[in-house]
């Protein structure tokens, strides 16, 4: 392989992994919405899954028991989210956020012993003979299994909500629960399971920072990507596809800013880390501007709390 | 379908109230209701608005608990019930709004209320069979949005009759309906009776029921007031059972002949911002000063494009449309009110009025061009006593110009909009679905106000889906159809038949204003 085509499978590679935790949250996040529940505490459950992970595989030793501890913080946290809000009709804007501070605030602090404790983390997968091949085999056949998971993840929701019963259901809930209710479906049961969905996305993004990312816990290590998973959902117009082209923009375009730098170029490493974020909210604002695709795909009951007697 | 054939009189009523009664935090909306009705009969549940009808049959489909009274189905007691259960037993609802997911197509909208309707293609089957059983047409592969509210209804009740009932509730199903809609409608109800399906039909419309029910049971203020055979009675003793008085009728003179041009539209066109709403193409009116011109059609024919266009809230080209016989087009909604518009916007709340402000300050809201400002400072004064002439002048309950607008009920505060913009004058008047909500003793008040302030010299548009209402007060009439408009008529060389004709979209759009509005 010639240098350049070794940089570039790096690159592609090293997107592929930076976009996943996105996958994850987003698909999450997608989910809770078309239900009609908007979680703006993604970030705060990113985090809580990401320390939770790390702290059980430094106990267990084993990351698999990470992720999946990982994944039930995430939930045990939305579900938090689900009874203020679905139960007690809390306002669902304010009580994400403050999900969101409560979770950077309780992982900084469960997390201050982990600071620095060296882990193996989860190591990617080597496919027999396919892994192999030469530069398809490390594109494609060389990853870490969560990876695999997250495309199984996008294809599985989006095959459920376009052509399963239970899919259906959920975009009913999300569409008018008044409706949805009137004919007698439990909108309320259905949207903590929604929710709960969420979370555990949320909470497995978390662990991918954590466990596979950047192996080790630092405070506050999900940097933002909670919120850029929200706006991947919207400016996605709720369409799975389109969350995973955002998640990867974003991923490539930060891996290509860590490359101009190691390379030694003269920009500001401040701009650079902007980079990504502006880049995915525009590119996604550019594709997403048909008013008419946006009103059929958004949850027409996004936000809004549901009171069965009201 | 299993249906029974015609009953005997001697077989329990198919679904028998006793007693029922509900509460709600300063309403008593049911109040030791009785209600029987037998298999294979047209039941009507006539009432005004806020007499409890639709509060009862929501109880009655599951949706509302009841506090009070029980319920028998075919003799046997039926307690607390989901609408799911409701439907298992073969209680079928057509919602007056309906409960209709926009985004999806009608196929899944069905499957969404049938036992196993996974298979959505064998779904698709068998509603055309039904569909085209029963005479209602429609396309099970297109998205709900797109239809028109006839085919929505058409959706609702194949909805229903894809489950077998054996009462089928009817909430208000008229009112979004063409004249010959309503009859196709007739037509299929009397069939499904025939086959021994009861059928609840709830409606403030004494007309229809007459022509359509067998028994009707009247409720006023939550009560029953009676029960009687609709088609022994005519329409004043039915009025009087469900108001307590007779119907109050509206003054009308002719109006005066070549009036000052108080609105013209020229040619207007506006694409929707909805995008399921519909685009107005080349609207052509005149209203005079002294004249009220109605413009009838079912929701959703570019109403929302046409009032938003001629309040100020959307703007079209200057010579589009003409306030007081100048451009006006690219105007904004304050601009506008200074050439002499009001406007009464459907929305009574959110639009009409802030529900969290009190009357006094609603006032201000379009009244601040008419001294009640000073300086850019509000005159308080002025303000309420403003707002407490209208109370006064239009009978408006309300615990004075303090209150919240939220606090009124719907009809009070129509009163108390429409009356705050009559009594600042205006030479034009736009009015949209002046009565929707009303109950018949305050919409007879407002229509009255209406005329007489065309009396004094000002030229009204009225925007109403209410074709009785428009030929009572209008004295030209046009129809709004798929975004454009027919012309106007004078009310008394046309009738319900031409227009509802009209509505049906049979008509050739007004290219000009021709001799007939000269005359």
């Amino acid at each position: 392989m010639s240098p350049e085509v070794e940089t570039l499978v790096a690159i592609l590679v090293a997107t592929l992994r930076a976009g996943t935790p996105l996958v994850f949250a987003a698909l999450g996040e997608l989910v809770t919405e078309k239900s009609g529940v908007l979680n703006l505490g993604i970030e705060g459950m990113m985090l809580i899954g990401a320390v939770a992970g790390f702290i059980a595989t430094v106990l267990t030793g084993s990351p698999f028991a990470g992720v999946v501890f990982a994944m039930l913080a995430g939930t045990l946290v939305s579900l938090l989210f689900g009874v203020l809000t679905l139960t007690l009709l809390t306002n669902q804007v304010a009580t994400g956020l403050a999900l969101t501070i409560f979770g950077i605030g309780l992982s900084a602090f469960v997390g201050l012993g982990y600071i620095g404790t060296p882990i193996q983390g989860l190591q990617p997968l080597a496919v027999p003979l396919l892994g192999d091949i030469p530069v398809l085999g490390l594109l494609l056949f060389r990853h870490d299994p969560l990876v695999y998971l997250s495309l199984v993840l996008l294809a599985a929701v989006a095959w459920f909500l376009a052509r399963t019963r239970a899919g259906l259901v959920l975009r009913a809930v999300g569409e008018s629960h008044e409706a949805a209710h009137a004919i007698g479906y439990p909108v309320i049961a259905i949207r903590y399971l929604a929710v709960m969905f969420g979370g555990a996305m949320s909470g497995l993004a978390g662990a991918y920072l954590s466990l596979v990312y950047t192996p080790q816990w630092t405070e506050n290590m999900t940097a933002g990507r909670g919120w850029i998973a929200l706006a991947l959902v919207v400016f996605a117009t709720w369409r799975p596809a389109r969350v995973l082209l955002g998640a990867y923009l974003f991923g490539g375009i930060t891996i290509v800013g860590l490359h101009i730098q190691a390379a030694g170029f003269e920009a500001s490493s401040h701009l650079l880390a902007m980079l990504p974020y502006l880049a995915t909210i525009l590119v996604l604002v550019l594709i997403s501007r048909d008013a008419n695709r946006i009103r059929l795909n958004a949850p027409a009951a996004l936000g809004k709390p549901f009171h069965p007697d009201a | 379908m299993a249906l029974p054939p015609k009953a005997t009189a001697a077989a329990p009523p198919r679904l028998e109230l006793r007693g029922i009664t509900k509460r709600y935090p300063g309403v008593l909306a049911n109040e030791g209701i009785d209600l029987a009705v037998r298999p294979g009969e047209i039941h009507a549940l006539l009432g005004e608005n806020g007499a409890g009808k639709s509060t009862l049959v929501k109880i009655i489909y599951g949706v509302v608990k009841a506090d009070a009274g029980e319920m028998l189905w075919e003799g046997g007691p039926l307690g607390s019930h989901t609408p799911a259960q409701a439907r298992h037993l073969g209680i079928g609802m057509v919602f007056q709004h309906f409960n209709l997911f926009d985004t999806l197509t009608v196929a899944e909208n069905i499957a969404l209320c049938i036992e196993g309707g996974g298979d959505l293609k064998a779904l698709a089957g068998r509603i055309a069979e039904v569909s085209g059983r029963y005479g209602l047409p429609i396309d099970p592969l297109r998205h709900v949005h797109g239809l028109s509210v006839g085919e929505r209804q058409r959706v609702e009740i194949v909805r229903c009759l894809l489950q077998d009932p054996k009462l089928l509730i009817m909430d208000e199903p008229t009112s979004v309906l063409t004249p010959l809609e309503v009859e196709k409608l007739f037509e299929t109800l009397r069939r499904l009776a025939g086959e021994g399906c009861s059928i609840l039909y709830i409606s403030h419309k004494l007309d229809e029921i007459r022509e359509l029910c067998q028994t009707a049971t009247v409720l006023r203020g939550g009560r029953v007031s009676a029960d009687c055979d609709p088609r022994e009675e005519t329409p004043k003793s039915l009025a009087e059972m469900m108001i307590g008085r007779e119907l109050p009728v509206c003054r009308h003179s002719e109006p005066p002949e070549g009036g000052a041009e108080r609105l013209v539209l020229d040619g207007l066109s506006l694409a929707s911002d909805d995008p399921f709403g519909t685009d107005l193409m080349d609207i052509r009116l005149t209203v005079r000063a002294g004249e009220i011109v109605g413009i009838a059609g079912v929701a959703g024919n570019g109403q929302n494009a046409l009032l938003a266009a001629l309040s100020g809230e959307r703007r079209a080209p200057p010579g589009q449309v003409r306030i007081g016989g100048r451009p006006a087009g690219h105007l904004g909604p304050r601009a506008r009110r200074a050439r002499g518009l009001a406007f009464v916007p459907e929305e009574r709340l959110g639009r009409g009025a802030v529900p969290g402000m009190s009357l006094a300050d609603n006032a201000l809201l379009t009244g601040y061009q008419k001294g009640m400002v000073r300086h850019g400072l509000v005159r308080v004064e002025r303000t309420r006593a403003y707002a407490e002439r209208v109370v006064d002048a239009f009978k408006v309950v309300c615990a004075g110009s303090g209150s919240e607008a939220r606090s009124l009920s719907g009809g009070n505060l129509q009163k108390f909009i429409l009356g705050r913009e009559i009594l600042l004058e205006p030479s034009l008047l736009v009015l949209a679905y002046p009565t929707w909500g009303v109950d018949v003793g305050a919409a007879a008040q407002i229509r009255q106000a209406v005329i007489d302030l065309r009396d004094r010299g000002a030229g009204v548009l009225v925007v109403s889906e209410e074709l009785e209402e428009l030929f009572e007060i209008s004295d030209r009439i046009a129809v709004i159809g798929k975004g454009r408009l027919s012309p106007a008529k004078r009310t008394r060389d046309t009738g319900v038949e031409e227009v509802g004709r009209w509505m049906a979209g049979m008509f050739a759009p007004a290219l000009d204003e021709g001799p007939q509005d000269a005359a």
